[in-house]
This record gives C-alpha cells, sequence and structure tokens, in this order.
C-alpha cells in the first residue's frame, strides 16, 4: 500500500486537561490532519526563539477522521520536552506535528481476534485508543485491557476506562501503592498476574504491550512464556529502562 | 504564548538534522525479544543461484574482527554518538560470494526483514557485531549478532540477523512497508515514506 508522504502539519493547542499531577491530556486543532488509526503516533517538534529545535515522539489518544488531535504526556523529571508539554504549554500556542506515523501498533475494527492489551504507565495512551476505536465501531470483538501503574493515583484516563467496562473491561494492577481494601499487595506484574489477567494462547488472540522499555521486556517475555506466539505480540517501547 | 527555551543544545557537527543526543541505549522493537543461543545461531548468505554460504558461531568468531567506532541514529529522533562495536564485516563474508543482483534482504531471527543496496553494506559500511562496548551484545540490542549499517537510520541495522538474500530490485521489508522510507539516510531525512 502506498500512503502519501508524511507532512509537517501545524496544531494549535484548543484544550489541556490535567490527568494525573504528571500528566496532561493536550488537544491541538490541526488543519489537513489526514485522520488515524487507533495506536499510532506523531512526531511532535518545539522550536526556540534561536531557531533550534527538539522533536519527540508521542501516541496518539484520539482515532479517525477528525482534525483535532489529542495527545497525553507525562512528565519526565529531567525531560526537556515533556515538562514543557505538560507545565508550560498555554491554549492557543502551537507546535508542529509529523504523522500520523507507524502501520504496524495498530489495531483495525477489521482485525478478526480477540485483542489483549497492556499497559505500563503512559503506555496506556495508544491502547486507550484502541478501546475508543472499538466502541467508535461498536466492535464486537472481545478487548480486554491490563493497565500496570505504580498507584491509583497515576491513573490514566480511568473514568473513562471505567465507563467502558461492560465492552472493554480493564484489569489494574499497582506496582507501588494499592487502593484501600486492595486484595493483591503492590508489587511488580508476575507471570501468575499475566496468566490470571489476560487472554490465553488458545483463544488466539492478539495482544499489544506498551509502556517503558523494561516494562516491554519483561511482559513480551512472559507472554512468550504463557505460549503465546511471539508474531501474535506486537510491541512499542516509549523508552527509559 | 509559552517560550520553548530547550535545553539540549548541541551544535555538535555529527548530529544529523532533527536528532538529539541520548547517553542511554534506547530500543525500537516491533515485538518480543527472541532468545538465540549461540549453539543455534547461523548465519547465511543467499544468492540468485541458490547457493548458500553459511557460518555458525563458530566459525564467524573465526573470522577476523573489526573494532569500530561509529555514530548511530534511531528514527525516532535520538543520535549516540562515538558508540563502540566488534565485529565481522560484510566484505569478509561477501568475499566468496558471486551475485550480479544489486539489493539485499536482511532477515532476522523473530521475523524482521529490511531492505539494503548492496553497494551500501560493502567497502567498509556494514558488519555483523556481537560485541558492543566491549560486551557481548545484549539480546534487547540484537544480540548474539546484529547488522550493524551506521550510516542509515537504525532500523536498517536488523537485530538478531540470521541471514542476507540477494534481490533484484529493492523490495521493502518490514517497517518499509510499514510506512518508513526505502533507503533511510539520517543526513537526508529519509525517515518516511
Ligand atoms: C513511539 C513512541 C510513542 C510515545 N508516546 C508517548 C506518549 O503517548 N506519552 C508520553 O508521555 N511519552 C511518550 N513517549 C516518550 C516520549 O517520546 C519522550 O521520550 C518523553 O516524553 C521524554 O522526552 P523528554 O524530552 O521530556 O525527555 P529527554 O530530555 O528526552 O530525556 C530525559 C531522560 O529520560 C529518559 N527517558 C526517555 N524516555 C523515557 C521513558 N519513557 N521513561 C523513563 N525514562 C525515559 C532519557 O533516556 C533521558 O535520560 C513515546 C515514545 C515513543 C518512541
Amino acid at each position: 500500500m502506498r500512503r502519501p508522504p508524511v507532512g509537517w502539519f501545524t496544531g494549535s493547542l484548543v484544550r489541556a486537561t490535567s490527568l494525573t499531577d504528571s500528566a496532561r491530556s493536550l488537544t491541538f486543532s490541526v488543519p489537513g490532519w489526514p485522520g488515524n488509526l487507533a495506536g499510532q503516533h506523531v512526531d511532535l517538534r518545539l522550536t526556540a526563539s534561536d531557531g533550534y529545535q527538539a522533536t519527540r515522539s508521542y501516541s496518539i489518544a484520539s482515532v479517525g477522521p477528525d482534525t483535532d488531535v489529542e495527545l497525553a504526556v507525562e512528565r519526565l523529571p529531567d525531560g526537556e520536552v515533556s515538562p514543557f508539554l505538560v507545565d508550560d504549554l498555554e491554549v492557543g500556542d502551537s507546535v508542529e506535528l509529523r504523522g500520523p506515523l507507524g502501520g504496524w501498533f495498530v489495531w483495525r475494527p477489521e482485525h478478526p481476534e480477540p485483542v489483549q492489551l497492556i499497559a505500563g504507565g503512559s503506555g496506556v495512551v495508544p491502547l486507550l485508543a484502541m478501546t475508543r476505536a472499538h466502541t467508535d465501531a461498536r466492535s464486537t470483538v472481545p478487548m480486554q485491557l491490563l493497565y500496570s501503574l505504580r498507584t491509583p493515583e497515576d491513573a490514566l484516563y480511568r473514568d473513562e476506562l471505567q465507563q467502558r467496562s461492560s465492552t472493554t473491561p480493564t484489569t489494574w494492577h499497582y506496582t507501588r501503592t494499592v487502593p484501600p481494601g486492595w486484595t493483591r499487595a503492590a508489587g511488580r506484574l508476575t507471570p501468575d498476574d499475566l496468566r490470571s489477567a489476560t487472554l490465553p494462547p488458545e483463544r488466539g488472540p492478539l495482544t499489544f504491550v506498551c509502556g517503558p522499555t523494561g516494562f516491554v521486556e519483561t511482559v513480551a517475555r512472559g507472554l512468550i512464556d504463557l505460549g503465546h506466539q511471539p508474531d501474535s505480540i506486537r510491541t512499542e517501547r516509549f523508552g527509559g529502562i | 504564548m509559552a517560550i520553548f527555551g530547550g535545553r539540549r543544545r548541541n551544535d555538535n557537527p555529527n548530529l544529523p538534522p532533527g536528532q538529539h543526543l541520548t547517553e542511554s541505549f534506547p530500543v525500537l522493537s516491533a515485538g518480543p525479544t527472541p532468545s538465540i543461543s549461540a549453539d543455534d545461531w547461523e548465519f547465511s548468505i543467499r544468492t540468485e543461484g541458490g547457493d548458500i554460504h553459511r557460518w555458525s558461531w563458530q566459525e564467524l568468531l573465526a573470522l577476523p574482527a573489526e573494532d569500530v567506532t561509529v555514530d548511530i541514529h534511531c528514527v525516532t529522533s535520538w543520535s549516540k554518538l562515538g558508540t563502540g562495536w566488534r565485529g565481522v564485516s560484510l566484505d569478509t563474508l561477501f568475499a566468496d560470494v558471486d551475485t550480479g543482483l544489486d539489493y539485499v534482504m536482511a532477515h532476522s531471527y523473530g521475523g524482521y526483514t529490511t531492505n539494503l543496496p548492496l553497494e551500501e553494506v560493502l567497502e567498509g559500511r556494514a558488519w555483523i557485531a556481537y560485541e558492543y562496548d566491549g560486551e557481548p551484545l545484549d539480546p534487547e540490542h540484537g544480540g548474539p549478532a546484529r547488522l550493524l549499517v551506521p550510516h542509515l537510520y537504525f532500523w536498517k541495522s536488523a537485530k538478531w540477523v540470521r541471514g542476507l538474500v540477494m534481490q533484484d530490485d529493492d523490495y521493502p521489508g518490514f517497517w518499509e512497508e510499514n510506512g518508513y522510507h526505502l533507503h533511510g539516510d539520517p543526513w537526508r531525512e529519509e525517515r518516511y515514506a
């Protein structure tokens, strides 16, 4: 399939919502944006007054033909770009966006397989887009999310995910602090957690894993140990260790 | 209006346009990291005549190795300068290979593929690398061995490489079919098709 060349667009910030203490949802109005599939990302470029530029990749939380593009950015303490996007960028400000990018880590409503989504931290963003696409398409394909977080306060889009629990249910997992009354102690995802909270290999699922690099490595290896075929596991690594 | 300051300014002339420096070593892969033991590892070059040139792990290690220090550039915009690798030059591996075709498809354990013009992997421009920074190459970064083609974006440096197949045209590999540029020169910002 040949696509038109991917170009740069100007996006002006039309809406900004704080998601947690360290993350913010940013919606840009992007004239000419061709629309995007669930799971794709953009390159976002900032230019300083002396012409210096910095570019980073961000997954797209929104899906479909709309020219409003929503991103969700988590602040990394020493970061160059993310603190600016989370703390400083104001409604009316412009950034440059290139995309939509990526043709592999995408979910299309035509995919017949049941879908297991596994997110670590802000890795939930492209997976949230997949649950949105599932809802928009009124898909009847089973889709469920396992969402691993440090603490309950770190959840992005909790209300939205909970509202969708009858069609795309979420299993919450906490690695540092659990909510009051939670039966499972805080801790890393174990092979048992993976076994009990994900679709088993016998159901032939397509599994999408997204998050920090170390999280993706551990989960992908765990899935293979459970008997999943490597080519049924699609991964996106956000960086870090 | 918020003013972007930018804290990673760098006028290093070795940094291609749109790239920034990283001290860490990010990982970009489409799927799980395959685990391949050196005992099962094999590398081959296949030509149009059906000839297959094969090397086991021991045979690869027995070939003359080179230590190279190169800059690497990932399409997701990080670059790492002055990285140290040890491996076998493709010139050595192609010494007895007879082909009239101009392109190669690199194949990896795990199914990944990437296309390259033959002339861009010869004359000291590409290696099968098995050490990084003086240590055996980590599986995450492509170990036991990966292709190293530092003058192109790093997705061309196929991790877990298991062979090269000659091809008569520049047919696209995995990322190239998924929207990335056929060639991938960082100095010309050949990122996306
Ligand atoms: C395909 C793709 C999609 C992405 N989608 C999102 C998204 O939807 N939301 C989002 O918030 N981020 C996302 N990221 C990460 C994002 O691109 C940036 O890496 C991140 O915002 C840090 O940029 P920075 O300029 O603030 O930090 P930098 O100045 O680049 O780096 C600061 C330090 O943090 C390290 N670091 C970089 N990334 C991470 C990480 N993820 N975790 C821990 N340490 C890290 C760096 O190695 C460096 O030492 C995505 C990355 C990729 C490759």
